[in-house]
């Protein structure tokens, strides 16, 4: 069996990002890079935060991480350019019999 | 690395973990943080699995203020002060209620510690009970709706103005539908000395009974309505506060909310809408909000 | 250096010399007096870099050094009765974060009905916290006792916090001659507190992290092994002690005429001392009893506690508190350790909420066991006769 490590007194440094909250929501945000303006509003109200300015064919462009994102619309809602969608995921396109 | 996430288990469209990131940024992560028990500590710091990048420490839930005042204390004795901001995390339950006993000492003794109340208006990490910041009309699981009640019967308790009357050197309330501003009035809290209370109104889609997409736009209509207020004051002076330039009526704001809806309907309602409005107006007469 | 001070001063001068870093206080008789002293050491610069802090509470009081400790600096506090009460949420989440701060409780009885006077259900109530109690029988005890509460309390074996009991009045308010250490002393004792964890940007940890179910029972596990690692600690710093200073305090209990004693007394605190004049006595006069004095009461020295009573035939423990609807505290500790040997048991409960307990009642429990003629259990001495009167 494995031990657990036990640090008295502390918790090790930052590992959340091995939680991989992305398969939380049903729905993804994905950016749309040609209306993207790179203005970083989704990045400030990303609460995960999984929103990064990526420098992409000599500008900046909104990245978006699936690994944590939670489908939470926060980007879609402050994107002043409409340059952010919702899908839902693969597996919740379900059909119905 | 982040200072704070990703991979955090608040709930998808809460809004504190944008207050949190953007006081970590405005102090270049140069932060100790101390975080009450809450909503903000149960999805941050199981074992294991800490969410922060900067020193973090929990006690308990209603001492949070008094820890920081002790960091700071035993910063000075060590010669360590230059080191780092300590900024306290707490939520309304943890400020307004059962720790202000200590959030009093702390501020009656002037200690330099940021202390940010995250304000989600009640209970929310048990699941909606109301708190003394639960505004009143809210419909809690403590305060349900019933024949006899409308939801909570009292109104939100001012804890900003209970922080100037401490005579402390800067409070202020903010919100997190204006990033920017909350980040200027931590940069501006980290520049004074003292004790410095800093209130930030962040929806909590549960409780609160919205869409996650719906988060940025509640927050911006409590503004919005002069129910909350965003105000700055530094030695007990009123020195700033957020113009609106055409008031909405408050009920914008309530009928979006399903802690709200009620009223609408309940005959008691009526009156609580109208002592709601009249309180917003009281707001905007008593800061000139109305630009 | 011989004086003859007051048990609080003897306190303070103790806690100065051990250099603390942070002192956080608040007022509590019959406390009071060892914060004021170090408040006026504070106001006339004579406890170097600490930081001296009054509190709005024992709550208040208890969760700054708390926060001083966790920032890596050395942390003390005092407290009496309701303040212990008040602290004790604080208290527990200290020793389970596993900080060594040190505090002095001078002991009094608890509300209701409200009393000032001395036992020691304050300190007996939390002891489940995973704080060390130690009880001390004198100024001088409890003067001693407090850098080296500071060095087991650090010691990275342990990592436990440290409480020093000491009853209110009887000893805190007692003129008693005292040989004050000196700094050279306690500085080659007690070297200055390196923490293994603090709060530091340079190396960002998460202190009080909660566990879920497959991590708690380890941390709770991990304090009872500190726990019993401390008993070893504590014995080697007890020698350390007494190779020092040539004060012998015995280890965790001190047993006296216990190898052919047919009765033995087992208690703690400053009644020990009236205890053995009592005994000292009775042996001259030919009777063979004995005293078993508890100095550790956390972790519990049952092993001690085993060996000392294994040739007596009748024991009798008194308590200065209760744990109401049970045995009484002590006497459970020292019962649960003799398990399986034939004894008889007699739990006395005595001296609560400053009820004097004199020399001849002391003498007349002995002699009312030695003599047959008290039944064994649980029963209370120098309680007055009363009726309830229920309205």
């Amino acid at each position: 069996m494995v031990k657990v490590k036990l640090y008295i007194g502390a918790s090790s440094p930052a590992m959340t990002s091995e939680m991989k909250t992305g398969d939380w929501g049903t729905e993804w945000a994905f950016v749309d890079e040609e209306k993207c303006i790179g203005c970083g509003q989704c990045v400030t109200f990303c609460p995960e935060p999984c929103i990064e300015l990526v420098e992409k064919e000599g500008r900046k462009v909104a990245v978006i991480d699936h690994d944590y994102c939670k489908g939470c619309w926060m980007c879609y809602t402050v994107c002043p350019v409409d340059a952010i969608r919702m899908e839902t995921k693969e597996i919740y396109k379900l059909e119905v019999c | 690395m982040s200072l704070f996430g990703p991979g955090h288990g608040a709930c998808p469209g809460c809004g504190f973990p944008i207050a949190v990131r953007e006081a970590l940024d405005a102090l270049d992560g140069k932060v100790i943080a101390v975080n009450a028990t809450g909503c903000l500590e149960i999805v941050s710091s199981m074992y294991g699995r800490n969410t922060w990048g900067v020193p973090y420490i929990h006690s308990i839930f209603e001492n949070s203020a008094a820890v920081a005042a002790g960091i700071e204390v035993a910063l000075k004795a060590l010669k360590r002060e230059n080191e780092a901001h300590v900024v306290v995390f707490a939520g309304d339950g943890a400020t307004f209620d059962i720790g202000i006993g200590t959030l009093s000492g702390m501020m009656d003794r002037n200690h330099n510690v940021i202390y940010i109340c995250y304000d989600n208006e009640a209970y929310q990490n048990t699941g909606n009970q109301q708190s003394m910041a639960t505004p009143m009309g809210a419909a809690t699981t403590t305060t349900p709706v019933g024949k006899n009640m409308p939801g909570k019967m009292g109104r939100k308790k001012d804890m900003v103005e209970i922080a100037v009357a401490h005579g402390i050197p800067y409070a202020a309330s903010a919100s997190i539908a204006y990033p920017k501003d909350f980040n200027r009035k931590v940069k501006r809290a980290s520049e004074i000395k003292g004790s410095k209370y800093i209130q930030v109104h962040c929806p909590c889609v549960t409780g609160w009974g919205i869409d996650g997409k719906l988060t940025v736009e509640v927050a911006k209509l409590a503004v919005e309505t002069g129910l909350y207020p965003l105000v700055e004051y530094e030695n007990g002076k009123l020195v700033r506060v957020r113009k609106l330039k055409k008031r909405k009526s408050v009920e914008e704001y309530l009928k979006i909310q399903r802690r709200f809806r009620h009223l609408f309907k309940h005959p008691m309602g009526k009156d609580v809408l109208e002592e709601l409005q009249r309180i917003a107006d009281e707001n905007a007469r008593k800061y000139g909000l109305d630009a | 250096m011989i004086k003859v001070v007051r048990g609080f001063y003897a306190i303070a001068e103790a806690v100065r010399l051990s250099r603390p870093n942070v002192i956080a206080a608040y007022p509590i008789t019959p406390q009071t007096e060892i914060v004021e002293n170090l408040a006026e050491m504070y106001a006339n610069g004579e406890l170097g870099d600490a930081e001296y802090v009054t509190a709005e509470s024992e709550f208040g009081a208890a969760s700054m050094i708390l926060g001083a400790s966790a920032a890596g600096a050395r942390a003390f506090t005092a407290t009496s009765s309701q303040g212990l009460l008040l602290m004790t949420e604080v208290l527990y989440n200290a020793a389970g974060m596993r900080l060594p701060i040190v505090l002095v409780v001078a002991n009094r009885a608890v509300s209701a009905p409200l009393s000032i006077w001395n036992d020691i259900q304050d300190s007996i109530s939390i002891r489940d916290a995973g704080i060390i109690q130690l009880y001390v029988e004198s100024n001088q005890e409890a003067h001693d006792m407090i850098p080296l509460a500071f060095k087991v309390a650090e010691n990275k074996d342990v990592l436990l916090p440290f409480m020093i009991c000491v009853d209110g009045f009887k000893l805190t308010h007692a003129y008693e001659p005292v040989d004050l250490l000196d700094q050279e002393t306690v500085d080659k004792f007690l070297p200055p507190y390196n923490p293994v964890v603090k709060l530091d940007v340079n190396n960002p940890v998460a202190m009080g992290c909660y566990a879920p179910p497959p991590y708690y029972m380890e941390f709770r596990a991990a304090m009872e092994f500190a726990m019993d690692r401390a008993r070893d600690v504590m014995l080697k710093e007890f020698e350390e002690w007494y190779k020092l200073t040539k004060r012998n305090w015995g280890g965790h209990v001190v047993a006296d005429y216990c190898e052919d004693a047919e009765i033995v007394v087992v208690t703690m605190g400053s009644i020990v001392s009236l205890i053995r004049g009592v005994i000292n006595q009775m042996r001259k006069d030919g009777m063979k009893v004995g005293l078993l004095k508890i100095r550790t009461y956390r972790p519990f020295p049952s092993d001690e506690v085993r060996d000392a009573l294994k040739n007596a035939d009748k024991v009798i423990v008194i308590d200065r508190a209760l744990s109401i609807g049970a045995e009484p505290p002590l006497s459970a500790d020292v019962k649960s350790a003799v398990l399986g040997n034939d004894l008889e048991f007699h739990s006395v409960i005595a001296g609560l909420g400053g009820r004097d307990v004199p020399r001849e009642l002391v003498e007349k429990i002995i002699r009312d066991v030695a003599e047959g003629r008290a039944k064994p259990g649980k029963r209370f001495e120098g309680l007055n006769e009363f009726e309830e009167v229920i309205p």
